[in-house]
């Protein structure tokens, strides 16, 4: 910044001596033509030194070291000839315009680099480890693994871990963009970089700052614009060429068409009038072949793009994945993790009409009986009766416990002979049985050779999932595919009822790759994949994109992912291809427009209807507007 | 191997494309990417030149920008 303040200022004083050199060619009354000449000739000149000394300087150092097609050299050419075909205010706009355009670009780029900055404050600086029994401050990548390090109110957590004591709200805002605090207690995993609200926490380290999620994201984001779109590298390809063609049409526009004129005569005529217009035409070329500002409004608007995903909590490995996504038109869905939360719960306890004691024994009956079980569903029953009764089941009641795998338990509880398993259980023991088709895990309970009724065990939709859907159709995505490992029924059931296109069941994780490989083949556009588990790791890396859930995704996932959704809501990929289409808009934009204003110069500046003003312009004028363009990158909206 | 040097005071988007393809053109470079807005410069290459990588490189940068600052990371 100090730098560039210190540009604005010589640009400032070389404007000022600029409209002081106007003032005097315009207003003070000269006795004598030469005298004048002589007087604004080295207003001017102090005018064009102030400012532009440093280009001249640059310029001549680049000669002597062989660099001849930089800029610098070709505005020094420019302006020089300018003075020497006398027209010393277009020198010095020249000039001054340059050295504005490049100020502006400078402080575009220190800004957009800014706001990146900012996102990177999520870096920790210390950590408060407890080494016998003593508290010390050390950098975070001195703390080992199942150390213990305290946490105060108004800090960041420096690595991630699990709370041993203490109860506390994190926010998350900076990893994730959401806005709601996370209450955490005794036992919860923490993940480093929130910002720790109101308790102390004591906190057991489970990863070396390397391998911690903070460390992670912030290479993820230092390392996405070193990944470029094809847009970036067409327009460095472009400019390549760009500017050795224009100062070389520029030499022959200066040389070629005077020598033609002077053979038109009877005999050759060589008029310095005609050699000074067309070198004056030639002049304007060589004023817009430096390509800099062009260039550098495409990686901005990528970089913008990036930045924006970011601070929505998606973190975006490289432009050329937020160039590609805007192509897809496939978007293929993990189930559990990704579309459903993943977690099993009780959804619906369904007695018969006429079992006396209705939900509630039902559902305590079949808690205790699967009360010895470590199966999930035991837990998930067990959850259930703590939330409904406060209390924990008590196995004391339970006796006679006799398991049959695959099917379920039979105990004695309460004097009364208790069956609780799937329907094959019931077939087994020749009860008959209501058929429960509710999507999910289904127990069936049967109280003394009587069925009973069913409980319904399924992990839940996300809430935003179908709205998700909802945006991605909208947005053109023409196939919305899901894949899992779960039974028919109950992978239709999630399907039907968020309005997937198609849905694959019962797939081992060897047959996602083999579906995954049809999809593609049959797919027009780009195929996302979208996963969070460690078997989801191949997929991932095999889809055009991939993108995994971040918080609750395994680390290989996020490894081989290109996007990673932090909060692990599915609504997150409409908002990645809002900022993906709305980048490449803009992107194309700026470059349709900075050509295309620069090629219309070109032949109006042959033509010599465009003046060294018009030529100004398209420089300068051009790039302003593509680099106020590029920012808006920054700044896209969510669209409903 | 991979090296990075960070790139102070990078602002010419044209500069830093010139200073990628020569940096990519020595040889035992595999790979060099800058990215103009991290002021970076990632290079992959091969260890026998990794002793004499980093003045190659200050030498290219100091051609095109001489002001800019090289510092190995």
């Amino acid at each position: 910044m100090k730098k560039i303040k210190k540009r604005l200022y010589r640009v400032l004083a070389g404007a000022a001596a600029f409209v002081a050199a106007l003032l005097v060619e315009h207003l003070v009354p000269f006795n004598s033509p030469s005298m004048e000449n002589n007087v604004e000739l080295i207003l001017y000149l102090i005018a064009y030194f102030i400012i532009g000394g440093d280009v001249v300087k640059k310029a001549v150092s680049n000669i002597i070291r062989g660099q001849v097609f930089d800029e610098q050299f070709l505005m020094m050419l420019a302006t020089v000839c300018a003075f020497f075909v006398g027209d010393y205010p277009e020198a010095v706009a020249v000039m001054l315009f340059y050295q504005v355009g490049e100020l502006f670009q400078s402080y575009a780029v220190y800004n957009s680099r800014k706001s990146i900055k900012d996102l990177m404050n999520i870096r920790p600086d210390s950590a408060n480890v407890i080494r016998n029994n003593e508290i010390m401050e050390v950098e975070p990548d001195e703390v080992k693994i199942d150390e213990i390090i305290l946490v105060k109110p108004g800090e960041k957590v420096p690595l991630d871990g699990i709370i041993m004591e203490g109860t506390s709200s994190l926010d998350t805002s900076a990893l994730t963009g959401e806005s709601l605090p996370r209450d955490v207690e005794t036992g919860d995993s923490v993940i480093s970089g929130c910002i720790n609200i109101n308790g102390n926490l004591k906190i057991r380290v489970t990863k070396e700052f390397g391998e911690s999620t903070v460390n992670k994201i912030l290479e993820l984001v230092e390392n996405a614009s070193s990944r470029k779109a094809k847009t970036e590298n067409f327009i460095t390809r472009f400019a390549r060429y760009y500017t050795p063609v224009v100062v070389i049409l520029a030499v022959l526009l200066a040389f070629i068409p005077p020598v033609i004129t002077g053979f038109m005569g009877e005999t050759f005529s060589f008029s310095p009038e005609v050699f000074s217009d067309w070198l004056y035409r030639a002049l304007t070329f060589l004023v817009i072949s430096c390509p800099c500002a062009l260039v550098i409004s495409v990686p901005l608007s990528f970089f913008g793009g990036l930045g924006c995903a970011s601070r929505k909590g998606v973190l975006i490995k490289g432009s050329n994945y937020l160039e590609i996504i805007s192509d897809a038109d496939t978007i293929v869905f993990d189930k559990t993790g990704t579309l459903t939360k993943g977690n099993f719960v009780v959804s619906e306890v369904r007695p018969e009409e006429n079992f006396e004691g209705g939900k509630e024994r039902l559902l305590s009956l079949a808690a205790h009986a699967e009360g010895f079980s470590s199966h999930p569903i035991a837990k998930s029953l067990a959850d259930a009766y703590r939330m409904e009764n406060g209390r924990e089941i008590d196995t004391g009641i339970v006796s006679d416990v006799h398991e049959e795998p695959g099917h379920g338990v039979s105990v004695k509880e309460d004097g009364a002979e208790v069956l609780v398993g799937n329907d094959k259980l019931m077939k087994k023991a020749g009860i008959s049985f209501r058929e429960n088709d509710a999507y999910g895990t289904i127990v069936y309970v049967a109280v003394d050779g009587k069925y009973a009724g069913s409980i319904v065990i399924s992990d839940e939709i996300k809430p935003d999932a179908k709205e998700a859907v909802k945006r991605l159709k909208e947005r053109g995505i023409k196939n919305l595919i899901m894949l899992t490992g779960d039974g028919k029924k109950a992978g239709e059931k999630v399907g039907g009822e968020l309005g997937l296109s198609k849905v694959f069941s019962q797939l081992l994780p060897q047959d996602k790759v083999a579906r995954l490989e049809d999809i593609m083949k049959d797919a027009e556009g780009r195929v996302v994949y979208v996963g969070d588990g460690v078997n989801d790791a191949p997929v991932l890396a095999m889809a055009d994109i991939g993108i995994a859930m971040g918080g609750l995704g395994s680390d290989a996932a996020i490894e081989a992912a290109d996007i990673v959704i932090m909060n692990d809501e599915p609504g997150k990929i409409a908002t990645v291809m809002d900022i993906s289409q709305k980048t490449m808009i803009i992107a194309r934009e700026n470059i349709i427009f900075a050509i295309g204003v620069k090629i219309l110069v070109l032949i109006l500046g042959a033509l010599g209807i465009a003046s060294m003003w018009a030529a100004v312009f398209a420089d300068v004028g051009v790039a302003f507007i593509a680099i106020l363009n590029a920012m808006r990158t920054g700044s896209i909206k969510d669209r409903k | 191997m991979k090296k990075v040097y960070i790139l102070e005071d990078l602002d010419c988007a044209h500069c830093a494309a010139k200073i990628e393809a020569d940096v990519a053109a020595l040889a035992g470079v595999e790979s060099a990417a800058i990215s103009l807005m991290a002021q970076k410069l990632t290079v992959n290459c091969s260890e026998d030149i990794k002793d004499s990588l980093t003045a190659d490189v200050k030498k290219i940068v100091k051609k095109y920008e001489p002001d800019v600052e090289v510092v190995e990371k």
